[in-house]
């Protein structure tokens, strides 16, 4: 059911994308009038300029419910930036609820917020999609890893800088605010799969089952090269040109159909996309065949992977709401405060935990030597990450955003200082064994007396029972 | 799902523990906490200024290089501290979806692949890295802590843009799958490509080679380099699309403001005396020299960052480099590369000769190859084999040269360089005689796709004027002759390339045989050689001796000898006495620094000339320093190195030599820019020296604590029953044991008891 409904939002999702080779037009036109007949974007973008463009801010129009502004079936329509319309209806209790609800999906949901906290939610109480989001971080390196197992056959060529340019860099633009981020590419020779796809007679073609894909990235991972110059996470974009004696390649679903996209992602790892290349027409064609890889087939799935890695998947919006989709830049400006509101509540509590794990060491060491500096640091993360919460209450979303940041930079910093490390710390009960040669033989003295003693009161009470 | 989600959890394990070393020597009190030592003392690292005794010029032996186009390079300043953290582990995957014929539409749906059946426990996080890891945690930040920020160095290049040969996307799966075909039948159709990179300009090249030589003794030195060019300049503007060059190193050069790297990690001591010079000589242990581009402010910062970022990456414990084992020569490393001056304050250079090198650091040298040790030469690189040698040591050496004859743009250029020797005399059954196979196990079979160059030499120079006394098999395809560190060679050349060379057989197996045994009476002795030793007794004072042997009949020539000792040695320098035939020789230049207890080790650079035909003698004399006990190892009675010196020289050549076009020649005489046709670049490291420091017993105070409690405890015990004991008068009871016994024996006997 899900899928009969989102569709008419999917194709729309395939729209933007597709008008982003294209200069695009539809954005930024003015409106001197409303048309006789509006559509709804016509209404956002006109609404546009009137609206309050700070972060977390959402603008909300109530229309009329006759209006023609809205189509047929459609009681909310959510635009590209801040704004939504709401097709009024029933009772005002009734278009209360339903405000609630647009403000909860285009801010933050109860789910959206126990994702960003799925660490600290104990097991088997959440989906598996809440554990799919990134972790919050300062910055992000994303690295796209063209894998070509079999340069014999295949010389892959991928113009990365150019498709870099046109797909990835608008959405790391808009993603700016929420974290750094650094792109770059490789190209992997003789990198294969972990598991050697099976062979279907029927399709005349190669097949990797879904059971089988978690052993497919362990042997590429060691090939991937760590991000030797940072800290940030990685995420990886494989794309992957089958050997010639394994192509074409088919990825399954767990019903056994094959993935149209021939693509999967591990949550907080990144994509992989199996490109295959067609065979030539004559078999006496020369080796190696030159392909040049269609970036934009490749972009598209990896940008969709890169948007449900960083959990802005819309499967959450309840099924009467029109989404726009977000134009060039990937990413409606209200989907980049949802971002904002799970990082900022991801961030105090990753700073909550810090501090108590802190906590929990110095009161575990009681001579544990604590230096000005690491006292600093704690004091600056406890006062911003107070600030962050009165900001988030006030619903200040940028100041309380960077307070966050703040705090989990010193916290992090405060928490990892070399100085506060528990093996420089003698344990005390080291200390005890060291003296052990000491206590014993004087325990055995006073062992041998107290069990005297205890005989001595032991006879001493069965002596005057005797003497009755 | 569950053994996806075990899968995920090793690779969690192995990812916690970036640096090798670090954890493998976990578990040891003294380690750890000299460890820690070296850490909290990192934070200040010395920079102090540089006494000189400067007598006489500084450079005698190299030209300065060729001046770059470029002026400044630009470099990243700006670097933040962040601390991460490891990485979670993971959902499994799951699929994604984009079908455009699906009815889902075609934006990415995802499927629950990965169920909630097997999810995996998650310790709490700050504990586990606090008490579990705790160990490893200050060492994986120390080797961590220098984020690239990206944001600075984030640039969008608008490079060229392919044209696409379709307008626009049609949307619908059949256009685009048509169009692709087409595509394809055009590039299909095309007559045929012939190479991989025919036809199509590239701005990377790969060129590989090995040189087999059989050594004077009967061992055979088999030296790879592969050597990786790119033009474009990494350190200019923003190159982030890696090809051929490793992005790992490509990403360290341009964030850190390298010049120039070499980095040598070698196990074994080549024995120059009797295995003549090598192509490529390293110190035992692990060597690294950096040069800095002028632009990197902080020097100290950017070599402490890199050797801990090498250490992740070659997974060798690199990051023991501190300020008590790195110098500053002035004299003896210049840039290879294209250089701007040499201010050489932009100049690092350490040694750790007790680094043991083995397969951990082979495995990522492999990896940085861009056919791995899946074609090509790279073939033969078996670790078992490669460790079952005499001397073994792998080098990385990054450097910019120039594009083209005119210079007006720079390249980097990445060569590995390993070289191992293999002792056939004594596992031959003495027999010199030797193959690829029996070498490495495997032959030749394939070539690297990607090299537009591989080529095997096999040295068959003759050893003498007479007759020809070797036999190469199968007929190589070309030979070469050149003339190599002041010798003319001649080589068998095996082009890999070459189709006519897998036509014959499907493997290349180069076999050498010796047609009469070869008298080895008349080995040929180097121009250049030396030796190093520790001479005197006792534990407080000794002498280092260091003797240089020039056997050139006729010519003498200079040469630079770096000494570094650490600074428990203390050396004295007005003991210090250069003899040659007999006589005092007085060397031009010395640049002397002494040590600082804890914060930086001696250095010693003389400049000294050679007579023809002679041996020089060089002594020092050294008192041993007693460390604290903490600072020492594990196993302090195995001794402390001193790593090798350093001896670099213009060796005037028998032969002239011809100026050579650097990118026809063979790799292995190209490293060496030489400097005219009459003399040659060398560069020879001597003995690494084991010294014996004063050792206390580590037991002792346990001993102490032990021995006195005893004494406390005793005398406690009788005090203590002295003093609680009731004392009262006892009964004369039926008497002790013998007293029973004999009642017994009286009662059997019927008589009375006693």
């Amino acid at each position: 059911m899900r899928c009969a409904i989102a569709a008419p939002r999917l194709r729309r999702r395939q729209r933007w994308l597709q008008r982003l080779h294209e200069s695009e037009t539809g954005i930024g036109v003015k409106f001197p009038t409303l048309p006789a007949l509006p559509s709804s974007p016509e209404a956002d973008a006109a609404l546009h300029r009137l609206q309050d463009t700070t972060l977390g801010s959402l603008t909300m129009y109530v229309v009329p419910e006759t209006s023609s502004l809205l189509p047929q079936g459609v009681s909310v329509y959510v635009g590209k930036h801040r704004s939504a319309l709401v097709r009024a209806g029933g009772s005002l209790a009734a278009l209360q609820a339903r405000l609630r609800e647009v403000a909860q999906a285009m801010s933050f949901t109860a789910s959206s917020i126990a994702a960003a906290l799925s660490d600290r939610v104990p097991d088997g109480q959440l989906s598996p999609d809440a554990r799919r989001t990134l972790k919050s971080s300062l910055g992000y390196e994303i690295t796209f890893s063209l894998l070509n197992p079999d340069p014999k056959s295949h010389t892959v060529d991928w113009d990365i800088e150019g498709a870099v340019n046109r797909y990835v860099k608008p959405v790391l633009d808009k993603l700016s605010l929420v974290a750094n981020f650094s792109v770059d590419s490789q190209i992997l020779y003789y990198a294969v799969l972990g598991v050697t796809p099976r062979y279907d007679k029927e399709s005349s073609s190669f097949l990797l089952s879904a059971h089988s894909l978690p052993h497919v990235i362990n042997p590429v991972e060691a090939r991937l090269g760590s991000s030797a110059a940072s800290l940030y996470p990685v995420l990886n974009f494989l794309l992957y040109v089958p050997e010639r004696s394994h192509s074409p390649l088919y990825i399954q679903d767990k019903d056994g159909a094959p993935v149209s996209t021939n693509a999967f992602h591990s949550p907080r790892w990144g994509g992989i996309m199996v490109y295959n290349v067609e065979a030539p027409a004559s078999p006496q064609a020369s080796l190696p065949l030159h392909v040049d890889v269609d970036m934009a087939r490749v972009m598209e799935v990896f940008l969709a992977q890169l948007r449900l890695l960083f959990g802005l998947s819309q499967d959450e919006v309840p099924p009467e709401f029109l989404l726009e989709g977000p134009g060039n830049e990937g990413l409606a400006d209200w989907e980049l405060d949802h971002l904002l509101w799970a990082h900022t509540v991801e961030n105090i509590a990753t700073v909550s935990t810090t501090l108590t794990s802190l906590a929990q060491l110095l009161d575990k060491i009681g001579n544990i030597v604590i230096k000005d500096d690491v006292a600093s640091e704690v004091y600056k993360a406890v006062a911003s990450v107070q600030s962050a919460v009165t900001k988030l209450s006030l619903g200040h979303l940028h100041a309380a955003f960077q307070a966050s940041k703040e705090a989990v930079t010193s916290s992090e910093r405060a928490f990892f200082d070399p100085s506060l490390l528990h093996l420089l710390y003698f344990p005390d009960d080291q200390k005890f064994a060291i003296y052990i040669p000491l206590f014993l033989p004087m325990a055995v003295p006073i062992l041998l007396s107290l069990a005297k003693i205890v005989r001595e009161t032991r006879l001493r009470k069965k002596e005057p029972t005797k003497m009755d | 799902m569950l053994e996806a989600g075990r899968s995920r959890v090793a690779l969690h394990r192995r990812q916690t523990l970036p640096s090798g070393k670090e954890t493998r020597s976990g578990g040891e009190p003294g380690q750890s906490s000299s460890l820690m030592e070296k850490l909290r003392r990192g934070s200040h690292l010395g920079s102090g200024t540089v006494p000189t005794a400067s007598s006489g010029t500084a450079e005698p032996c190299r030209e300065p290089p060729k001046l770059g186009a470029h002026q400044g390079f630009p470099c990243s300043t700006s670097f933040k501290v962040v601390e991460g953290n490891s990485r979670e582990p993971l959902n499994p995957p799951q699929t994604t979806r984009t079908g455009r014929d699906h009815p889902c539409g075609s934006f990415p749906t995802l499927l629950g692949a990965g169920g909630g059946t097997a999810r995996l426990a998650l310790p709490p996080r700050r504990l586990r890295a606090r008490s579990g890891a705790g160990r490893a945690g200050p060492a994986v930040r120390a080797h961590r802590a220098s984020p690239w920020h990206p944001r600075k160095r984030r640039h969008w290049r608008h490079g060229r843009k392919r044209k696409r040969r379709w307008a626009g996307r049609g949307g619908a799966g059949g256009g685009m799958a048509a169009a692709v075909l087409l595509l394809l039948l055009l590039v299909a159709a095309r007559p045929g490509p012939g190479r991989a990179d025919a036809g199509r300009e590239r701005r990377d090249a790969l060129r590989e080679e090995l040189l087999l030589s059989p050594l004077p003794t009967g061992d055979v030195a088999a030296t790879f380099q592969f050597r990786t060019r790119w033009d474009a300049d990494l350190q200019r503007g923003s190159v982030s699309h890696y090809r051929l060059f490793p992005k790992a190193l490509g990403r360290l050069v341009a964030a850190l403001g390298v010049r120039e790297l070499h980095l040598a990690l070698t196990q074994g001591f080549w024995r120059t005396r009797y295995w003549g010079q090598p192509p490529l000589q390293a110190p035992a242990g692990a060597e690294l020299w950096v040069w800095f581009q002028p632009t990197v402010t902080d020097v100290d910062k950017a070599w402490k960052e890199l050797s801990n970022i090498l250490s992740g990456i070659f997974c060798a414990s690199l990051n023991f480099i501190d300020s008590t084992n790195t110098v500053i020569p002035t004299a003896s490393f210049k840039p290879l590369g294209l250089a701007n001056g040499t201010d050489h304050h932009l100049l690092r250079y350490a040694v750790l000769p007790r680094e043991v090198v083995c397969t951990e650091n082979l495995t990522p040298w492999k990896k940085l190859l861009p056919c791995g040790s899946k074609a090509g030469l790279a073939v033969l690189l078996k670790a078992e084999r490669l460790f079952h040698s005499s001397y073994h040591s792998q080098a990385v050496h990054i450097r910019p040269v120039c594009r083209d004859a005119s210079c007006l743009a720079v390249s980097w250029e990445l060569r590995q360089t390993l070289t191992v020797v293999f002792d056939f005399f004594s596992s031959g059954q003495g027999k010199k005689d030797w193959s690829l196979f029996k070498m490495f196990s495997r032959t030749l079979t394939d070539t690297c796709p990607l090299a537009s160059q591989s080529k095997v030499y096999v040295d068959i120079s003759p050893k003498n004027k007479e007759k020809e006394l070797l036999e190469v098999s199968p007929p190589p395809t070309s030979v070469h002759e050149a003339i190599v560190q002041g010798d003319r060679k001649t080589y068998a050349v095996y082009d890999l390339l070459s189709p006519s060379l897998f036509n014959t057989s499907r493997s290349l197996n180069v076999q050498l045989k010796w047609k009469r045994p070869q008298d080895s009476s008349e080995m040929p002795i180097p121009t250049l050689h030396a030796q190093r030793y520790v001479g005197g007794y006792g534990l407080q004072t000794g002498e280092i001796c260091t003797l240089i042997y020039n056997t050139h009949p006729y010519r003498a020539f200079p040469v630079i000898l770096l000494e570094t000792v650490p600074w428990y040695l203390r050396l004295y320098v007005h003991t210090l006495t250069i003899i040659t035939k007999g006589k005092e020789n007085k060397p031009s230049y010395i640049h002397y620094q002494p040590a600082q207890d804890r914060r930086r080790p001696h250095l010693l650079e003389m400049l000294i000339q050679l007579p023809a035909n002679s041996v020089t003698k060089i002594t020092i004399q050294f008192e041993r320093a007693l460390l604290k006990w903490t600072e020492y190892p594990p196993d302090p009675n195995h001794g402390f190195y001193v790593g090798s010196s350093v001896l670099s020289a213009l060796v005037p050549s028998v032969t002239a030599m011809k100026d050579m076009d650097v990118e026809q020649s063979p790799l292995f005489t190209s490293l060496f820019p030489s400097s005219d046709g009459s003399s040659y670049f060398v560069r020879l490291y001597t003995e690494p020296l084991l010294v014996n420091l004063p050792t206390p017993d580590f037991s002792m105070p346990y001993n102490v604590i032990c021995l006195t409690c005893t004494v406390v405890a005793v005398c406690y015990g009788s005090f203590y029953n002295l003093l609680t004991r009731t004392f009262h008068v006892e009964e004369p009871s039926r008497g002790g044991l013998a007293k029973r016994l004999a009642n017994v024996i009286r009662k059997f006997r019927g008589v009375p008891p006693l």
